[in-house]
């Protein structure tokens, strides 16, 4: 257990040491969400002032644009950091270390929640300074949506992983659209029953449609809404279970075709 | 007691066959010299021996463990170097060796580190990144990243590549050394048939992934009538029949 641990570390060491010797990489991981809060913080203003009594519905906009970052940053936050293990040709030494696959998926898990929560930490300061929006407010629950959020990041890069372990870094392109291309169906600005009817059992089969429910359901009627939340709980085992299969499987068949030698090629 | 048993390997991909039923042993101690050309099989019998590439067929047993099974168990014991992979290079040569250290899982890690920068005189370029230092230097770190955790059996991938006679010699002297204070087994895919001759107690020539003969390397030498290692590799190469 001791040296699983120690491994684990090693690789979170190996990514934390990267962060800290260049200031132009920390700024990237904050730059995404701060500019979104910039252009949809403004543009909640722009309503609140152009439809006076629109405060609950800026207020949703607001949180939707931070709690959806939690996905998007904890998926880019997976799949950049295996991307850097690629990109410095440094897999090789990897995976003939001791280092078992479940430890270096783990590393990646933990590097991405360091990762979203300094990316998030300026665009919730920049909500509450700018546009008197502290998110904090949602209370206990918030906490919630930020874990299964998170859960809806990850499942996404494992998802992601195992497709560079199947197409090598061709498939890199992936690591940065499957997520913002699901943004329509996970329903953050609005409720699922704006999407087409046949449409909307896609987006009630993914977890971000449940907890964005959730947060309306917190925001408007000041209270949390636990079948959401237990439907987006229920929804996340589901689909990362299926991740993990997915991503072992694809593990397994990349050290049968010799993928694991020529990823980055 | 042997460090590395192989037992009728073969590796076939979907219209190639790769490694074709090859076995051999490599005892502690040993010096095993892989050599062949390109596309031999040398790469792909070599990644099977560390468990990036699951053979067709046959079986591979690393420090009694087998490869299949248990390859964890066996690759905590060993380690590995390659030119042609390379450590991060935006760390600092210590903070590759700490990163290492970790997943072998080293104890007392500093204190091999500081162990590893004096025996390859890595004091001047430690907090510099890898990624900048010259060829020689970054064969001194991986050569320092491969013995972090003082490995029983080391595979090398060609470790004098692309290095001047005399880097070349430091890395030869250093190996020798290595394998004389801890009875390590080594085994070295190589292209230089004098490096090969230097250090290997034994050799296997491979060819469309058989292995064509195997030897010592004043035997093979012999055998073939030849004056020295390259004479016979070439030989081989080129189908000509043996001169003795």
């Amino acid at each position: 257990m001791k040296a699983s641990l120690r491994r684990i570390w090693g690789m979170i060491y190996r990514h934390v040491a990267i962060y800290r010797g260049s200031w132009p990489r920390m700024a990237e991981i904050a730059y995404w969400p701060t500019l979104n809060m910039l252009i949809w913080g403004f543009t909640a203003r722009y309503f609140m002032h152009a439809q006076p009594g629109a405060g609950a519905a800026a207020g949703a906009l607001i949180a939707g644009v931070l709690l959806w970052e939690i996905t998007l940053r904890g998926q880019l936050g997976v799949t950049f950091t295996f991307l850097e293990e690629i990109w410095s040709r440094n897999l090789g030494h990897i995976f003939v270390s001791p280092l078992r696959p479940v430890e270096m998926v783990a590393s990646l898990l933990v590097v991405s929640l360091i990762r979203t929560l300094i990316g998030l930490l300026p665009a919730t300061i920049i909500a509450h300074l700018m546009y008197r929006y502290n998110i904090l407010l949602l209370g206990p629950v918030l906490f919630l949506f930020f874990v299964n959020l998170m859960f809806m990041g990850w499942w996404i890069a494992l998802g992601i992983v195992a497709l560079l372990f199947r197409y090598g870094a061709g498939a890199e392109a992936l690591a940065w659209t499957i997520a913002f291309g699901i943004t329509p169906l996970a329903c953050v600005f609005y409720p699922v029953t704006a999407l087409p009817v046949w449409l909307q059992p896609v987006a009630l089969a993914l977890p971000a449609a449940h907890i964005f429910s959730g947060m309306r359901s917190a925001l408007f009627q000041h209270g949390a809404d636990w079948q959401n939340l237990a439907q987006a709980v229920a929804l996340n085992i589901v689909w990362m279970l299926a991740a993990i299969a997915v991503f072992g499987g694809e593990f397994r068949r990349a050290r049968i075709r010799g993928a694991l030698i020529s990823i980055g090629e | 007691m042997n460090a590395i048993i192989v037992e009728h390997l073969v590796k076939r991909y979907a219209h190639t066959l790769a490694v074709d039923d090859i076995s051999f042993t490599l005892p502690r101690g040993g010096i095993l010299g892989l050599l062949g050309g390109n596309g031999a099989g040398k790469t792909t019998t070599i990644s099977m021996l560390l468990g990036l590439l699951v053979p067709t067929s046959g079986t591979v047993t690393m420090l009694g463990h087998d490869m299949a099974r248990d390859r964890f168990a066996a690759l905590e014991r060993m380690n590995f170097s390659s030119p042609y992979i390379a450590l991060p290079g935006r760390l600092s040569v210590a903070e590759n060796l700490r990163v290492y250290g970790h997943l072998y899982n080293v104890p007392q890690l500093e204190r091999r580190i500081g162990e590893l920068v004096e025996q390859f005189n890595l004091g001047k370029f430690l907090h510099r990144p890898a990624g900048q230092l010259s060829a020689g230097q970054k064969t001194r770190v991986a050569l320092a990243k491969a013995l972090i955790n003082k490995p029983e059996l080391l595979l090398l991938d060609e470790p004098t590549a692309s290095l001047d006679p005399d880097t070349g010699d430091y890395v030869r002297t250093v190996l020798e050394d290595y394998r004389h204070e801890t009875n390590a087994a080594i085994l070295l895919a190589s292209h230089n048939m004098a490096e090969v001759e230097r250090l290997c107690d034994t050799v296997l020539m491979m060819k469309a992934g058989k292995i064509v003969d195997r030897g010592r390397p004043d035997e093979l030498i012999t055998r073939y009538g030849r004056e020295d290692l390259e004479q016979v590799f070439l030989d081989i190469a080129r189908n000509r029949e043996i001169a003795a």
